[in-house]
């Protein structure tokens, strides 16, 4: 096509007779039907111009998570840091920090002395630089009334002068970390996988944006980057991990990570130290004398939606 | 050898020319179809830009009405080898041309098909992710993994099967039944295997109970042969119409009995799900009343699911009098069984099961413009496709293309008047 409007393409016999003329004729056409296709085209394509970070080749061809050797995570983790430097004016501590030999993190939630007051969603919030622009928020209370635990029947809205309210109770729902989850079997690409301590991690740079995961998921714990993510720089944690709260991109799929990148430094996840009441308790199952051991020994423990079979590492219980 | 790839060559290069000769209609046609097609180019830059928050999914409904008609198309194409059952399996040998239609029509819905996955991505450009070697392929564990390799084979058949074939007509010579006949029989299992899998990507979700159940599949192949067949009746009436190549309307009243069949096992399908859904009143049919009778004042598909059920019915009614043995209202039957199924099959079958959410919240789902202009310009780019693969195959099938007539230059200008457009009005 870029032959044929050539302009300057001489014609060989100019003393051709009318056959000669209808070949420049057609020939014309053609051209012009050829160049006013590519501007169309050209047209429809425009506003690809408002594209203003491409990603660079680097992260384009970058490998997965499990085949990166230490030399090559070392090279992915200086980029990264190079990146979030460029974009939010902070210099992060992006690390990788792997799972502690005989550590399995468990989740256990008192669901007596909850009182609904939403400081764990805004606490994850600060901690893992989710997207302010729109909002991303990982973890959703539900206000629900006394005497029933069909989650159908709570209230994601709820918003009184105080909390608690009288004859309700509030039920905190994050990622469950389950011990068969169904994200992981979805995932077209194994983006998404469990670790050896038990937290369902996402590869953010190997992540292709189906949302399979997301459909899978019965406690609606993943969300998706529909837009470019806003977070303010004054607000951006510096201390991040590759498989957690390093900021994300559009088009990519996040979640509750047990705050992997504390937890694996043998801190609280935020929430936990956060929550005014005490109700969220965190630790190590495979250590007899953790807290939660001990609650999931002698408390009544339930987990949600025990009947799809997902095997939580998230459990409830009153007292 | 060299003979041979040149001649193949040859062979490409003037079915490409003729796919840009017709007369006014078909250049009209094509143009309307590259028009829109151009608006869904448009629309898919703005999304590949700002992101999917461009269309109407969000978190609670993640996919919408691109994953519909994902669905609704590997339909599409699974129903377009019945024509090649009743060739090969019950030896209608006089459709045999007319089954080949029916393949590049699969060939079509399932280059749709892959562009709705396509667009469907938040990063297309990793997609590679997802094959095998390259990638990194979750086998046997997803079944998105398991769709890629079904569809992808699915379409390498169809190709070779009507590639090979338009290819030894154009040659004038008989297939080789060795390197024919085989793919033939293994693409009708594949195309049942390609629905169901499509089926199973969605009943394979124990978190989603509306999709949690076996009749998912089964409903599934047999909607997709009830719009599959009547896609196939309307694009055979228009072939006829509009082209020289002739053929009576047996093949047409053989399709007309498959949609009566398979329309009446669909319905019987869906009350039985109905059935189940609302006898048992358990908590799991959220899905099913928000779609039927709506939730808590959010109805916005309860119109629609109507629609869809009284099209449905109507057709059924239709098909089962010999009123529709009249080619003008087995016109009107299939049109109801096409938009019928659409809905049903796509906003029906796909949003309803992410209302409500798994935590119990009810946000509604509508697409927008963006993502209606995107879902058209797929939809006009898979027509023009197989515009031109019939621009191209009905001549080489009525003998008027072949390696005979070569050398005779004269082809382009007698030939061209004798072959009017392909394809003038919508299939």
């Amino acid at each position: 096509m870029s032959e044929s409007t050539n302009p300057s393409n001489p014609s060989p016999s100019r003393s051709g007779g009318s056959s000669d003329r209808m070949d420049r004729r057609s020939f014309l056409r053609k051209s012009t039907v050829a160049a006013s296709g590519l501007a169309a085209l050209a047209a429809s394509l425009s506003p690809l111009r408002k594209l203003e970070d491409y990603g660079s080749l680097e992260e384009f061809m970058q490998k997965h998570y499990k085949e990166l050797s230490a030399e090559e995570m070392d090279q992915v983790l200086k980029r990264i840091e190079r990146e979030v430097e460029r974009q939010y004016d902070v210099r992060p501590h992006v690390q990788d920090l792997k799972p502690m030999d005989g550590v399995e993190f468990v989740y256990a939630l008192n669901l007596s002395h909850c009182i609904g007051c939403r400081k764990c969603v805004y606490a994850c919030m600060a901690e893992n630089n989710q997207s302010r622009d729109p909002e991303i928020q990982y973890i959703r209370v539900l206000e629900m009334p006394n005497g029933t635990t069909d989650l159908e029947q709570g209230d994601h809205r709820y918003d009184p002068e105080t909390v608690p309210r009288k004859g309700h109770y509030y039920m905190p729902i994050q990622c469950q970390q389950c011990e068969n989850p169904p994200c992981v079997k979805a995932c077209p690409c194994r983006a998404t996988w469990q670790e050896a301590d038990g937290i369902t991690v996402i590869d953010y740079d190997w992540c292709i944006g189906c949302r399979y995961c997301e459909a899978a998921c019965p406690y609606w714990a993943r969300r998706f980057n529909f837009k470019e993510p806003h977070l303010p720089k004054d607000q951006v944690n510096p201390n991040m991990h590759y498989l957690g709260n390093r900021p994300r991109k559009k088009g990519v799929v996040e979640k509750c990570h047990f705050c992997i990148q504390r937890t694996r430094a043998g801190k609280y996840p935020a929430c936990v130290e956060v929550c005014p009441t005490g109700v969220r308790k965190f630790g190590n199952i495979l250590d007899p004398e953790s807290e939660v051991s001990y609650i999931l020994r002698n408390k009544r423990v339930f987990v949600l939606k025990e009947a799809v079979g997902t095997m939580p590492r998230f459990f409830y219980y009153f007292d | 050898m060299k003979a041979g790839a040149q001649n193949y060559f040859r062979f490409l290069r003037r079915c490409i020319g003729v796919a840009f000769l017709g007369d006014w209609r078909y250049y009209a046609w094509m143009g309307a179809l590259t028009l829109i097609t151009l608006v869904g180019i448009n629309a898919y830059a703005k999304q590949f830009v700002e992101g999917l928050g461009v269309t109407g999914m969000t978190d609670h409904v993640s996919w919408g009405v691109y994953i519909a008609n994902y669905t609704y198309l590997v339909g599409i194409a699974t129903a377009a080898v019945i024509l090649v059952i009743a060739v090969y399996v019950y030896r209608h040998q006089e459709w045999h041309d007319v089954a080949i239609f029916g393949q590049l029509l699969a060939v079509a819905a399932i280059i749709m098909s892959l562009a709705f996955v396509m667009v469907d991505l938040g990063q297309p450009l990793q997609s590679w992710h997802m094959l095998p070697i390259v990638g990194k392929f979750n086998f046997p564990q997803s079944l998105l993994s398991w769709d890629v390799i079904v569809l992808a084979i699915f379409l390498l058949l169809n190709l070779h099967i009507c590639g090979y074939l338009l290819y030894c007509r154009y040659n004038n010579r008989k297939p080789r039944k060795w390197f024919s006949v085989p793919f033939v029989f293994v693409s009708m299992f594949w195309a049942i295997s390609t629905h169901a899998v499509t089926a199973f990507l969605h009943e394979g979700l124990g978190g989603r109970p509306y999709w949690n159940t076996a009749i998912v599949a089964p409903r599934f192949i047999a909607s997709a042969f009830v719009s599959g067949a009547a896609f196939l009746i309307i694009a055979l009436q228009v072939i006829r119409r509009v082209t020289d190549y002739k053929f009576d309307d047996q093949a047409l009243l053989m399709l007309r009995r498959v949609v009566q069949i398979s329309l009446i096992v669909n319905v019987f399908f869906f009350a039985s799900e109905l059935f189940t859904e609302f006898y048992s009143e358990t908590l799991h049919n959220s899905s099913a009343t928000y779609l039927y009778l709506g939730l808590e004042g959010h109805n916005a598909l309860v119109p629609w699911i109507w629609t869809a059920v009284g099209f449905n019915l109507i057709a059924m009614v239709l098909l089962m009098s010999p009123l529709t043995q009249r080619i003008g209202w087995l016109d009107v039957a299939c049109v109801l069984a096409i938009v019928g199924i659409w809905i049903e099959k796509g906003m029906g079958q796909i949003v309803a099961g992410f209302i409500p959410t798994p935590l119990g919240q009810i946000v509604e789902y509508t697409p927008t413009f963006n993502e209606t202009a995107v879902c058209l310009g797929i939809w006009a780019f898979g027509l023009l496709c197989f515009t031109v693969f019939l621009r191209m195959s009905v001549p080489i099938v009525e003998g008027k293309l072949n390696k005979a007539n070569e050398e005779e230059s004269g082809y382009k200008t007698s030939g061209a008047a004798g072959l009017s457009g392909a394809s003038a009005e919508g299939a």
